[in-house]
């Protein structure tokens, strides 16, 4: 029993030698390659980017399979590799007006200039499990449409803004926070906000982002605008003296448009919530984008009641690496201290039978 | 540089040198300011948050490659965790190990503080979960800093005062709130309170990281640390009516082990260095075979 506590060399090593056993299964079967992982569960390997905060599919795809399959444990390695990268800048902001669109959807217009654009959504399959899947039947290729490359694409917000009817885009040359390097100190900024909710748990922000649907911090939401695609990240380089394109990463981007505000001097305006995430995640970019909004409510004097418009609440808890490594840690020992709880117990069940055993003689009960 | 192209060599104790530079400075700050929680850029550390992250950065950031280091956990140094981070400097900063608390020069530690006590060059430094001690009365950051500015403790003792209306003890084990140099309530991580009087007065550096809360403080040598209190209600620590089976040591910490699934128990010292070391010197517990061979115990499986 006393052995069974203590740990030891020899019992981590056997156990990361069946962890490795595990992982790779059958041996008849053969290894999943990265390019099945990064191209065929694509979506896996793009939240583990986004939650990771570090775009770069074949490592992602190499976390998934270490992790088998355990997306945060997957963006945990991934974390822990970015935190030894070097930063040497920080890139231009992203310009999504002129992103390569794959899918686009507005639900606030009908009808928007560059059109709508489904793209690859599983919104309208219905979801039957389809026998092909167990095979390996050949796939049609998808229909391309050609687009020409000046036809305008604006975001249904700047359509919006160009009327006066939301708030507008505030630009700023100002270094964006980081939460990796910098500790946090409340109230935060919208920019440290978002950075946090961009890595944050999708199933947390997801929730959140539906109580604040449920009344809980009502924002009265519409979806402005979903885009996916890729775009440009471009770095200014000193030394040339312009910017130039070093990449393109695929996001998705969510504006939300919600409830108006503006009283007295101010005209009435929609207000807006923002989601943005590397690789294709509406549901997150969604979330994200109520949870924004939600949090916002200093700015327009709403009260703040609802868990999703805490800034601390949120902020603190929407990490899922460091959610589920306080979580599991309690399975690490802890008999010293349970050991001293157990000590008092004993000491408190003591001294209360004590003071029953006085009282039931006073009355003179039958025992027990 | 290591085999594969795409991964890089890591720095000596696995920190970059700006981020260990970054650390230094919230511990120095620390140290002028005892019991201060001072915030740190914690990095993504590759291990989880709850395992030490904290300590670890702390530990990472003072070890030079003449160090010494001991790591226990529950005050052992066999435990999974403690073996695990040992291996890791080992293996990082490729510097000596010891389980010996006399040949440290770091020692880190979760959950416990040596029996052996600790010299003037020594450091120790505590792997910390939650470091605001007024975290489970006000669990908002913004509220307790003010707290601290103003040293409003009335809480904490309202909360001690409410243990012993309603159980007649203070019914806090561990993680007992301190007082450090009558200015600031710390946090002095879950050690049990039997370990609390050992930090007051302590010629070694005490230091306190934690990761996943990004905060790190300091007690220097000889710093004034006392247990919260009233006067009708002193401080106690626990009493073991057992002597350790194995080095028949009294006055220590105790392990309580289960031995079988009829009440059978036995109370074996927490501080495993502490207890070989007295068994080396000829000490023989009541649980131990009386012959005076090496229990089997011992042996694996």
């Amino acid at each position: 029993m006393y052995v069974a506590v203590k740990g030891g060399e020899a019992a981590i090593d056997n156990a990361h030698r069946l962890l490795a056993d595990r992982r790779r299964g059958d041996r008849n079967v053969p290894a999943l390659t990265l390019e099945q992982i990064a191209g065929q569960l694509s979506l896996a390997v793009d939240r583990v980017m986004a939650e990771g905060s570090l775009y770069d599919p074949e490592l992602a795809a190499m976390a998934v399979r270490q992790a088998r399959g355990d997306l945060i444990e997957a963006i945990f390695l991934l974390r822990a590799y970015r935190t030894t990268l070097p930063r040497f800048g920080n890139a231009l902001p992203l310009n999504t007006s002129v992103m390569r669109i794959e899918r686009r959807v507005s639900a606030t217009f009908k009808d928007i200039p560059g059109g709508q654009l489904l793209g690859p959504t599983f919104d309208y399959t219905h979801r039957l499990i389809d026998p092909a899947m167990a095979g390996d039947e050949a796939v049609d290729d998808s229909l391309r449409r050609p687009r020409d490359l000046d036809e305008p694409c604006p975001r249904v917000t700047d359509l919006l803004d160009a009327q006066g009817l939301i708030e507008a885009d505030v630009a700023s040359d100002a270094e964006p926070a980081d939460l990796t390097r910098e500790a946090t100190e409340y109230p935060v900024g919208r920019d440290l906000r978002l950075q946090a909710l961009a890595r944050g748990d999708e199933g947390f922000l997801l929730a959140l982002g539906y109580s604040t649907q449920r009344g809980y911090g009502r924002t009265h939401p519409f979806v402005g605008e979903i885009r996916i695609g890729l775009v440009d990240v471009e770095l200014d380089v000193p030394e040339l003296g312009f910017a130039v394109t070093i990449g393109s990463v695929r996001i998705t981007e969510c504006q939300m448009v919600s409830q108006f505000t503006g009283t007295g001097a101010t005209l009435p305006r929609f207000t807006r919530g923002y989601g943005l995430v590397f690789g294709q995640s509406e549901r997150k970019a969604m979330a994200m984008s109520l949870v924004d909004r939600a949090l916002r409510a200093d700015e327009f004097d709403e009260q703040r009641l609802a868990p999703a418009q805490d800034e601390e609440f949120v902020l603190e808890h929407c990490d899922n690496v460091q959610a589920t490594g306080f979580v599991e840690h309690l399975k690490l020992p802890h008999y010293v201290d349970f050991q001293a709880e157990l000590d008092l117990l004993r000491t408190l069940r003591t001294e209360a039978s004590a003071k029953q055993d006085k009282g039931d003689d006073a009355l003179s009960e039958a025992a027990e | 540089m290591t085999d594969t192209p795409a991964l890089p060599a890591y720095n000596f104790a696995y920190l970059d040198e700006q981020t260990k530079r970054m650390i230094r400075r919230a511990i120095l700050k620390a140290i002028a300011i005892p019991g201060y929680q001072v915030p740190f850029a914690s990095r993504e550390m590759p291990m989880p948050y709850g395992w030490g992250t904290g300590g670890v950065q702390v530990t990472a950031s003072i070890l030079g490659p003449d160090d010494v280091l001991k790591v226990i956990d529950q005050g052992a140094d066999d435990t999974t965790n403690a073996v695990s981070i040992r291996a890791f400097f080992a293996k990082v900063a490729n510097v000596a190990t010891t389980t010996k608390t006399t040949e440290a020069t770091i020692i880190q530690t979760r959950h416990r503080i040596p029996e052996t006590p600790l010299q003037a060059g020594q450091i120790i430094v505590y792997q910390v979960p939650i470091p605001e001690p007024l975290r489970f009365l006000e669990p908002r950051e913004t509220e307790t800093r003010v707290m601290h500015g103003l040293e409003e403790y009335g809480l904490v003792q309202v909360k001690l005062y409410e243990d012993i209306a309603q159980h007649g003890h203070i019914a806090t084990t561990y993680a007992y709130p301190v007082k450090v140099e009558n200015r600031y309530v710390m946090d002095p991580s879950p050690i049990p309170k039997f370990d609390n009087p050992k930090m007051n007065g302590s010629p070694a550096l005490q230091l306190f990281g934690a990761g996943r809360e990004k905060r790190i403080y300091a007690l220097p040598p000889f710093t004034d640390v006392v247990s919260l209190d009233f006067e009708d209600h002193p401080f106690t620590v626990q009493r073991f009516s057992q002597h350790c089976a194995l080095c028949d040591a009294s006055g220590v910490y105790l392990d309580e082990v289960v031995t079988d699934d009829r009440g059978g128990r036995m109370f074996v010292c927490s501080d495993t260095d502490h207890c070989e070391t007295r068994r080396t010197e000829g000490h023989h517990g009541s649980g131990l075979p009386q012959d005076g061979k090496t229990a089997s115990w011992e042996a694996a499986e």
